[in-house]
């Protein structure tokens, strides 16, 4: 192995059945680096970190970390942390229930006698944490603490088992940037050790702010390795989207906006949910198509789902079409002409084992009730024609939504609210985890439909989409709305301001 | 398609499949197992027995199915509120007596309590589950033990009989029907239920909250109110099996009636090939894993058997099914099949 | 820093540790409600409350083991067949194969640990739901001991009977009776056996690796295995464990009824479960402590000593009582989770 390198992967390949999930993917992690590794969905970034750390094995290839001879294969994350590969992951790493002190030391904690000397573990625990400046009451359970410090002590127990890779999985998706700041406080201190730090994220802004070098990944193969202060923004989406900006810039709507009517259809006043939305006032009129942009973890899912009664409203007051609705569950929304797409596809969105007509049916049949079942020729009409309509691919109607692609999945649950004929779509992130072509495709659905006279509320990470779909934008910081943006003032910068806040 | 055909198809398969081993067991061991003789337009044989026999199971059987599709868990309570159905209605019957040969109050009366104390016993052990979100197993359990007790206060300690004739119709036979009534009542159960099931969009419902709660509740359905409601059928359908059970011997046996019957509910669903976590089902399939349980245990008594010792040798099917079922053992299967499938690709290659 | 460590602190004793207090409070106005109420009949009498521990034994040492199943995150609703499984085996080695007292006792010990490796590896190693594995060993252990004999064993090994009677006299709290003579309080070998046992098993918790792996397992199954713990061996052993204290306490429960018999032990799994989730363990796992469930069992005992000191109430009623306190705290337990739930937004 070249001098200064910690791990190297070499001319690795994978295959999940029907998919080439890594194709002769190579990646070299050196000491004391921040090593983003970049793609879109599928690009196979999580395979490869799968692979690395013996979540999935690998076909061929070999893999070769510093201080070890020849190659390693990691058969579980266990074996792959004994080799010095550690990884934390955006969900939780700890075990609530147990201390600070311990979730640092479960599993090597100091004996005594053969017993656990909790004297000592607390005052390593100090120390450590105390290196590292966290601050935190070692003996306190860690569900008192935020994600953020949990992030940090997941590293920090990370770090301490003498790690020389570690792995941050999208570690900053529900932090704030206060929180991913000091996240990377901590990172580069770690780095300024020696320590090779893989950093998977899809925030391109904190690619910038922290890391040394990227590694693209796109539909299973790599693109390249860059120095960061040698691939400028725009060049590293291409990269990723394997497209240039000219593709994307055709779908563009022209000048004029679509013809938004007088109708005030929803009417939010100082609607509020205790803990993830501060009121907020919103009007959305017949025919509109708005956004709301912010960060993530802003408010943006949190306020469309207080309006939907998916997090029942806890003050103010919600006017459907000028009259006032009390939004006890989603089932009320619905009544009233709204239908919501959820930002969680798998979790909240999909019904797994359930067929793609009966996913399609289920929200029609939901507000029909119980008793007033779709007669079997209905149910199958109306798949067929939202099948035909979304050109979901799909073997048949009967098929269980599992067995689709993650796009055909949206589609069908696009096709699920479309049939219950709303007034008022809500669209969370419609698109992510979907390839460049569906993604089109929903935007111009997303523009028709309002020319039809919907009214819809479009949510996305990735701002150019929102450009492209949105006549006025909502502006959405720490939980709270901030602001609006108009048509005319709508651009890439404007908004970018916008969120980020500040004086102007 | 063909994939699913073969879904489909495997749904029922193995419960089919068991039903076959049993009796296939018998034809060897007791041959006239299958004999069925005519007396005064009635049949009987062993095999009369068995779908005689079964017919509590099949109505429990029905209840269950259905929670562990909403709910993921099962109701363990069903027998204990068998008991005290029995005791309620032959307490009311015999007006607080210890035996009567004729009713104290009207015979519509003590079915209707029946019925009310085990829908009151669905909606306590809904209330736990669907409201509170108490582990299903758990909160049934508080019936399951307390169960017995309260059928043991109701009818004082003793045993309760009721030796009317008009009370011992729904578990004999009545002139002029070849079967049992029992069966007839566990096919109108299924047959009902079936109805309900198809004429309604209470399936699905059922079978989406158990999927995914979640989701469920984002395209308007509410997911606690389906799974209270499927508690409240299950204590329906046990109240109904209790009547039936306590019709067969005319009296109120607070420590026989339904014992042990949880666990052959449970296995009926598992044996029906539905997942004891929760979701899809068959209720079809819980039916025909019924009346094998039943087949089963006829044979372990036509084997000489005590019902005392039964339990061993269903605790053992259970496990032997819900292993099969096991993720875990699929996987292990899969690789050691695929391992050997890699290596013949290697070989081409 | 320190303003916040003093909410921190407070909100722990809001939470699980509430629970506990709540029980123990409740353990001592119950127990003080029925010095008052049977006064004349003796309530108050130092050996009264040595009978809880007496007729108990068996249970502290089974409750100790459910309580680390529990923690786990399972449950094991066996215990009460295998108690009588245990009791109808050590009868009948004893009496119908002549097996002396102490290889039978080691040989039952030895079949709570194969009863609890099956059950643990069906549980860890198949990832079965534990309520149906274990609901399938209460039925298989149940029907075992009626295979063994559908008839009541009395046991007459005179080395079983002289353990049995074996007491234990306190030298102090004596009482003359009516002829004059000193009494003295006095337990059996049980008690202390059982003592010894929650002592060890309290350690083996707090003080061993795989004591806090147990937490760590019932805290977050996926965090423990990330962290390097073999989450699947800690369940197993947590089964084995329970099962061969189930052993010991059926060992223990038979020298208080020196015979084994089918009916024997019958809802015992409730009284342990009730014991361990009224002493603070919690249904979800992750929390829960063998002392709690001691008090959980002195509540049970102290509910039967009132049944018995009434005398005209049928004994229906302690398994009634002990439901409905389960039932109680089940209740409270899920409050507890949805305020914390809700403080977390």
């Amino acid at each position: 192995m070249e001098p200064g390198v910690v791990l190297t992967m070499r001319n690795i390949y994978k295959t999940f059945p029907g998919v080439k999930a890594l194709q002769d993917v190579d990646f070299t992690l050196r000491r004391g680096e921040i090593h983003a590794l970049m793609g879109e969905n599928g690009a196979g970034k999580s395979t490869l970190i799968k692979v690395l750390t013996g979540v999935e094995e690998f076909e061929t290839g070999e893999i070769k970390i510093e201080g070890k001879e020849g190659t390693i294969i990691n058969k579980s994350p266990q074996e792959a942390q004994m080799n010095g590969i550690s990884t934390v992951y955006q969900e939780v790493n700890l075990c609530p229930n147990l201390s600070v002190a311990e979730n640092l030391y479960i599993g090597r904690e100091p004996r005594k006698g053969g017993f656990i000397d909790w004297k000592t573990m607390r005052r390593q625990a100090s120390e450590l944490l105390d290196s590292l400046d966290i601050h935190v009451d070692v003996t306190s359970a860690v569900e008192n603490y935020s994600i953020a410090i949990q992030q940090m002590l997941a590293i920090a127990r990370a770090v301490d088992m003498s790690a020389k890779v570690l792995i941050l999985d999208e570690p900053t998706s529900s932090l704030d940037d206060g929180e991913v700041e000091k996240l990377f406080t901590l990172m580069r201190k770690l780095r300024d050790q020696g320590v090779g730090i893989i950093f998977v994220t899809h925030f391109l802004e904190q690619v910038y702010a922290v890391c040394d070098r990227i590694t693209v990944l796109r539909n299973g193969t790599l693109v390249g390795e860059y120095k960061v202060e040698e691939l400028p923004r725009v060049q590293l989406v291409a990269k990723m989207m394997g497209k240039d900006f000219d593709d994307l810039a055709a779908l563009k709507k022209e000048g004029e906006s679509a013809k938004v009517g007088e109708e005030v259809i929803i009417e939010a006043k100082a609607l509020g949910h205790k803990g993830t939305i501060r009121p907020f006032d919103l009007k959305i009129h017949k025919g509109e198509v708005i956004g709301l942009t912010g960060l993530l973890g802003s408010g943006r899912s949190e306020l469309v789902r207080a309006i939907y009664g998916a997090d029942k409203p806890d003050e103010g007051e919600l006017l459907v079409k000028g009259k006032k609705l009390q939004v006890n569950s989603p089932i009320d929304a619905m009544m009233n002409g709204m239908a919501y797409l959820p930002e969680n596809r798998k979790e909240e969105g999909i019904i797994s084992d359930l067929s793609v007509r009966e996913n399609i049916i289920i929200a029609l049949q939901a507000k029909k009730g119980m008793f007033k079942l779709l007669s079997k020729k209905e149910q199958e009409e109306f798949t067929d024609k939202y099948i035909k309509m979304l050109q979901i691919k799909t073997a048949d109607r009967e098929t269980p939504i599992k067995q689709l692609s993650g796009g055909n999945q949206q589609k069908v649950i696009l096709g699920r609210w479309l049939l219950t004929n709303p007034d008022f779509l809500i669209l969370d992130e419609p698109t992510r985890g979907i390839d460049i072509g569906t993604k089109t495709e929903i935007q111009k659905l997303v523009l028709e439909l309002a020319e039809q006279g919907m009214s819809v509320v479009f949510i996305s990470s990735e701002v150019e989409e929102m450009l492209r779909t949105c006549s006025r934008m909502a502006v959405l910081r720490d939980g709270s709305k901030v602001g609006e943006l108009e048509e005319k003032e709508l651009s890439q910068s404007s908004i970018m301001k916008a969120i980020a806040g500040g004086e102007d | 398609m063909n994939k699913l055909k073969k879904l489909t198809t495997y749904r029922l398969f193995l419960p089919i499949l068991c039903l076959v081993l049993v009796l296939l067991v018998n034809l060897i061991t007791t041959p006239d197992f299958f004999a069925i003789s005519v007396r005064d337009g009635m049949l009987y044989g062993y095999i009369i027995d068995v779908i005689n026999r079964a017919s509590e199971l099949v109505i429990l059987a029905v209840g269950m199915t259905l929670m562990v599709a909403a709910s993921g868990g099962t109701d363990i309570s069903v027998g204990a509120v068998m008991a005290v159905v029995a005791g309620v209605v032959c307490n009311v019957l015999a007006g607080g007596e210890q035996s009567v040969t004729q009713y104290n109050n009207p015979y519509i009366l003590g079915i209707l309590a029946g019925i009310a104390v085990a829908v009151i016993c669905g909606c306590f052990n809904g209330f736990l589950v669907a409201k509170l979100k108490i582990q299903p197993m758990i909160a049934t359990l508080i019936l399951f033990t307390a169960g017995r007790g309260i059928a043991q206060l109701v009818t004082n300690g003793q045993i309760t009989y009721v030796r009317v004739d008009h009370y011992k119709v729904l578990g004999s036979s009545i002139k002029g029907l070849p079967l049992p009534v029992p069966f007839f009542m566990a096919i109108i159960v299924v047959i009902v239920t079936t109805l309900i099931l198809k004429k309604t969009a209470i399936g699905m419902y059922i079978e989406s909250v158990g999927i995914n709660a979640k989701a469920s509740r984002l395209v308007g359905l509410k997911s606690s109110k389906i799974i209270f409601l499927t508690y409240v059928f299950g204590g329906l359908m046990a109240g109904i099996a209790g009547l039936v059970a306590s019709s067969r011997i005319y009296s109120a046996d607070a420590n026989n009636i339904g014992l042990n019957m949880e666990l052959d509910a449970i296995l009926a669903v598992a044996l029906g090939g539905n997942s004891l976590g929760g979701g899809k089902f068959s209720l079809m399939g819980s039916v025909i894993g019924a009346y094998t349980i039943q087949a089963l245990t006829t044979t372990l008594y036509a084997m000489h058997v005590s019902s005392d010792q039964v339990p061993v040798y269903k605790a053992i099917v259970v496990v032997i099914i819900v292993s099969l079922q096991s993720p875990q053992l699929k996987k292990w299967f899969k690789k050691h099949s695929l391992g050997k499938k890699a290596v013949n690709g290697n070989e081409v290659a | 820093m320190s303003g916040s460590k003093a909410v921190k602190v407070k909100k722990k004793i809001d939470g699980n540790a509430f629970l506990l207090l709540i029980t123990i409070v409740l353990f001592f106005v119950m127990y003080i409600a029925g010095v008052v109420i049977f006064n004349e009949q003796g309530f108050g009498k130092v050996q009264n409350f040595l009978n809880l521990f007496i007729s108990n034994a068996g249970l502290i040492v089974i409750a100790a083991g459910m309580t680390v199943v529990m923690i786990t995150g399972g449950i094991d609703i066996s215990v009460g067949s295998v108690v009588a499984l245990t009791c109808m085996l050590l009868a009948w080695m004893m009496e119908l194969k002549g097996i002396g007292a102490v290889p039978a006792t080691l040989l039952v010990l030895v079949m709570g640990v194969v009863f609890g490796l099956v059950q643990g590896f069906l549980v860890a190693y198949l990832n079965i739901q534990p309520f149906i594995v274990t609901l399938a060993g209460m039925f298989f252990a149940r029907g075992m001991t009626a295979i063994v004999s559908t008839e009541m064993i009395s046991i007459s090994n005179e080395t079983f009977l002289s353990w049995a009677k074996f007491k234990i006299y306190f030298p102090f709290g004596g009482y003359l009776n009516r002829k004059g003579v000193m009494i003295y309080p006095y337990i059996y070998p049980s008690v202390v056996i059982a003592l010894i046992i929650l002592v060890l098993v309290f350690v083996m918790l707090k003080f061993t690796k795989f004591g806090r792996s147990i937490y760590a397992v019932g805290g977050n199954e996926q965090s423990a295995l990330m962290m390097g713990l073999n989450v699947r061996r800690t369940k197993l052993k947590a089964y084995v464990l329970s099962s061969t204290l189930c052993g010991l306490g059926g060992f223990l429960f038979c020298l208080n009824t020196c015979a084994g018999f089918v009916e024997q032990a019958k809802g015992l799994e409730m009284d342990a479960i009730a014991s361990s989730v009224i002493g603070g363990t919690l249904l979800t796992g992750g929390v829960g402590n063998v002392f709690g469930s001691l008090f959980g069992v002195l509540i049970k005992g102290t509910i039967e000593a009132f049944i018995t000191f009434q005398g005209t109430l049928s004994s229906w009623w302690t398994r009634i009582t002990i439901a409905a306190l389960l039932c109680f705290f089940i209740v409270l337990q899920s409050i507890f989770a949805a305020v914390k739930e809700k403080n977390k937004h």
